[in-house]
């Protein structure tokens, strides 16, 4: 037998058909499926007709969403500062915003836990107070690392191009830097919304007994309902792909006129 | 303060401009004048300061001393946005998150002119840089060609007073930068707009300007017009890097008569007898006759065929001589080299530092009259980023082998570290004394030597007219350059 170059890619096209595609047929499988193994819809709708699980859903999105701005609003003025400073030692700075990302989670949060029962007292006073303040101490810097990327690699051209073209600072950072720093703004806010809809553990460790998505597929599963699991997973899925698209076509349109350059 | 010549739209008054990081001084005493209309560009090697220059006129840095005044009034501090000045970028800094009409409509939107002006103005400068119906067009699917129009366009729409132009050429390919060059030089005597434009391609200077300043290490070299720049080069780094030329160092032996490279020559120019000169001549201005009718001889060593011409190198002596002209010739042979008086210009030396040409040798030592002068890492130190390989070449930066042939090697020493001697057999050179002056505390002394050189040497001690002597040059207060062929 010959030995090709083709054959090895063989040992990762096992992996991708054991541990992708087939979980996914699986998933697939048993969210369209009912108990009997007859096709159904049930699932699918059952999920956007059951109050409960709808309001999981909006909960997790609102959760997420001020998480994500939260983020946005800390690490942008930070990574814009960082970026356009004359410091010399920048990613020693941002190496110590980032650290905290190399202590155990656990560690983290149950650190964080003491200090935020340390000030309310009861902690399940604020419960989607507490969840925000875990999940942005969790998730910021995967926000700051795309944005200060984006904004370093800036070419100052094109910000001196809009002074010369008569905008005052203020007007050449919101016609130029910003739009042009968009793209790490976007990476970012994949990177923290969509862990920030499903990471139960830091509201189980906050006290926060919220369902969000990821509490509410695992308890679908607990109760041996793996059809209706299935699918919420299935449509958490779909949210994510389509997000995904929709950065994809927009983080294309700056590539192309990057490419430029 | 000078008076302020009505006309003159910028002025930069002794403009110098300091790094605070590392103190390096990028511009020094700054003075220009330019009239309104007026083509000016700024011309030199990379790193001399004239972009630095220009971005001190458009506003992105600010000059440490000295005051630029636009219209008679001073800019100097004035941010880049309150200047009526606009910017063609090196390349072209077209936003890429716009579309074409937006990039060119961005400084009037600025100025918040009404939506109607704005699409008059857009369309008129689309059709100006012949780019009509690119408004919806995004800026990654133009050519460089297409994107230097519009950077062209979207500084030009904003009608400033000044246009600056930083390299603007640079990216574009030969056939499309010539197109370039006449098609802005079109639009500048059509708009009527005063252009700064820098540039280190002399071509482009020579063909473009109405007034060019040669600029080099911060310092300007010259001002003047193309044909001043050309046949009147002020020093010898305007002649060297305006054009091809030789240039010979020699001294003036009478009314304007002068000496160089082995021969007396008519010229045009008038300096005291004995003062030590540099000599331009233009290759075109090289006349090649018969051995016996040429007031020096030269033997040829290379021939270039250059369509339009023949380039062809001579040898005489130690000078290497550069021709270009309609006639060929055969490596090796004899040829006669006249040059009429205008053919040569006369350049008074700075100073009397002797600058001879020095050879490569074998082991990449420097040598004269083949003595040994210095060894290798003298020159590792000429070719920054050079090293030398176990195989003991030496290879640049790039790790290609550097090729000696392509460079001339010079010494230079100052006139007071030569000594004199009688023992003839001691000195580097032996020559005659050809001309003496007292100057108070010393004597200058011109030595003719034997290799058709004249060195300049202070000597306290009193020797005569004709003395045979050889100089003592000593190798530890030698200097040595590189000049690219």
């Amino acid at each position: 037998m010959h030995f090709s170059r083709k054959s090895l890619g063989i040992p990762y096209a096992v992996f991708l058909l054991l541990f992708v595609i087939a979980p996914l047929l699986v998933l697939f499988y048993y969210a369209f499926t009912d108990g009997s193994g007859q096709f159904t819809l049930t699932n699918l709708t059952g999920f956007f007709m059951n109050p409960n699980t709808m309001g999981t859903m909006v909960y997790s999105f609102a959760l997420a969403t001020v998480t994500t701005v939260v983020c946005v609003a800390l690490a942008y003025p930070l990574s814009y500062i960082l970026a356009t400073s004359r410091i010399k030692s920048k990613t020693l700075v941002i190496m110590i915003f980032v650290m905290p990302m190399w202590i155990n989670f656990s560690l983290r949060i149950t650190a964080m836990k003491e200090i935020l029962s340390a000030i309310e007292g009861n902690l399940a006073m604020h419960p989607f107070l507490n969840a925000v303040i875990g999940m942005t101490y969790d998730f910021l810097p995967f926000m700051i690392l795309p944005i200060y990327t984006a904004i370093a690699k800036l070419d100052p051209a094109y910000l001196e191009a809009a002074e010369d073209l008569g905008a005052n600072p203020r007007s050449a950072f919101f016609k130029v830097t910003l739009p042009l720093s968009m793209p790490g703004v976007i990476s970012g806010v994949m990177m923290v919304f969509l862990p920030a809809m499903t990471n139960y553990v830091v509201l189980d460790m906050l006290y926060n007994s919220t369902y969000i998505m990821g509490s509410l597929i695992g308890s679908y599963f607990a109760a041996y309902n793996w059809h209706g699991g299935s699918m919420i997973a299935l449509i958490l899925l779909g949210i994510i792909c389509l997000f995904t698209y929709l950065s994809d076509t927009r983080e294309d349109a700056s590539a192309r006129g990057g490419a430029v350059l | 303060m000078e008076s302020k010549e009505i006309g003159n739209i910028i002025e930069l008054n002794h403009v110098m401009k300091r790094y605070d990081d590392n103190g390096f001084v990028a511009v020094h005493d700054f003075n220009l004048e330019v009239k309104k209309g007026e083509f000016v560009t700024f011309l030199g090697p990379s790193g001399c300061g004239k972009t630095t220059t220009l971005r001190m006129i458009a506003g992105f840095e600010l000059p440490t001393e000295g005051e630029i005044l636009l219209n008679g009034k001073s800019i100097t501090n004035l941010p880049p946005y309150e200047r009526p000045i606009n910017t063609v970028f090196q390349r072209y800094a077209l936003f890429p998150h716009m579309n074409i009409y937006d990039n060119i409509a961005f400084g009037l939107k600025q100025k918040k002119l009404p939506k109607e002006e704005i699409n008059r103005k857009v369309k008129r400068i689309l059709k100006l840089v012949d780019l009509e119906g690119f408004e919806d067009r995004s800026v990654s699917t133009l050519s460089g060609g297409q994107q230097q129009r519009i950077a062209i366009g979207r500084a030009l729409v904003n009608e400033p007073e000044i246009l600056l132009l930083d390299e603007p050429l640079g990216a574009l390919d030969l056939k499309m930068r010539q197109e370039m060059q006449i098609e802005l030089k079109a639009m500048h005597d059509r708009l009527g707009i005063t252009f700064i434009y820098v540039t280190h391609d002399q071509e482009e200077a020579l063909t473009m300007s109405d007034k060019i300043v040669v600029m080099s290490e911060g310092t300007i070299q010259q001002i003047g017009t193309p044909e001043d720049i050309y046949n009147e080069p002020k020093n010898i780094f305007v002649a060297d890097f305006v054009g091809d030329s030789n240039i010979f160092s020699g001294i003036m032996t009478g009314d304007k008569r002068v000496r160089f490279c082995g021969g007396e020559f008519e010229c045009l120019d008038e300096f005291p007898q004995g003062t030590h000169i540099m000599a331009v001549v233009r290759p075109e201005d090289v006349e090649l006759v018969h051995p016996e009718d040429g007031i020096i001889q030269a033997e040829v060593t290379s021939i270039i065929f250059k369509g339009m011409h023949y380039e062809i190198t001579m040898q005489a002596g130690r000078n290497e001589i550069v021709s270009c002209g309609t006639k060929s010739a055969a490596v090796g042979d004899r040829i006669g080299i006249t040059l009429a008086p205008d053919g040569i210009h006369v350049i008074k030396a700075e100073d009397n530092t002797n600058t001879f040409r020095v050879d490569v040798t074998r082991d990449f030592g420097i040598e004269y009259n083949g003595e040994t002068l210095a060894d290798s890492q003298t020159l590792l130190d000429l070719f920054p980023g050079s090293k030398q390989l176990e195989d003991g070449s030496i290879v640049d930066t790039s790790g290609s082998e550097i090729d000696f042939d392509r460079y001339r090697i010079y010494a230079s020493i100052q006139p007071g570290e030569i000594d004199m001697t009688d023992n003839q057999e001691e000195g580097l050179e032996v020559g005659n004394i050809y001309n003496l002056i007292y100057e108070g505390d010393h004597y200058l002394y011109v030595i003719h030597t034997e290799s058709e050189q004249d060195f300049v040497v202070y000597d306290e001690d009193l020797w005569n007219m004709g003395d045979r002597v050889g100089l003592i040059i000593p190798v530890d207060k030698l200097t040595f350059s590189v000049v690219k062929k």
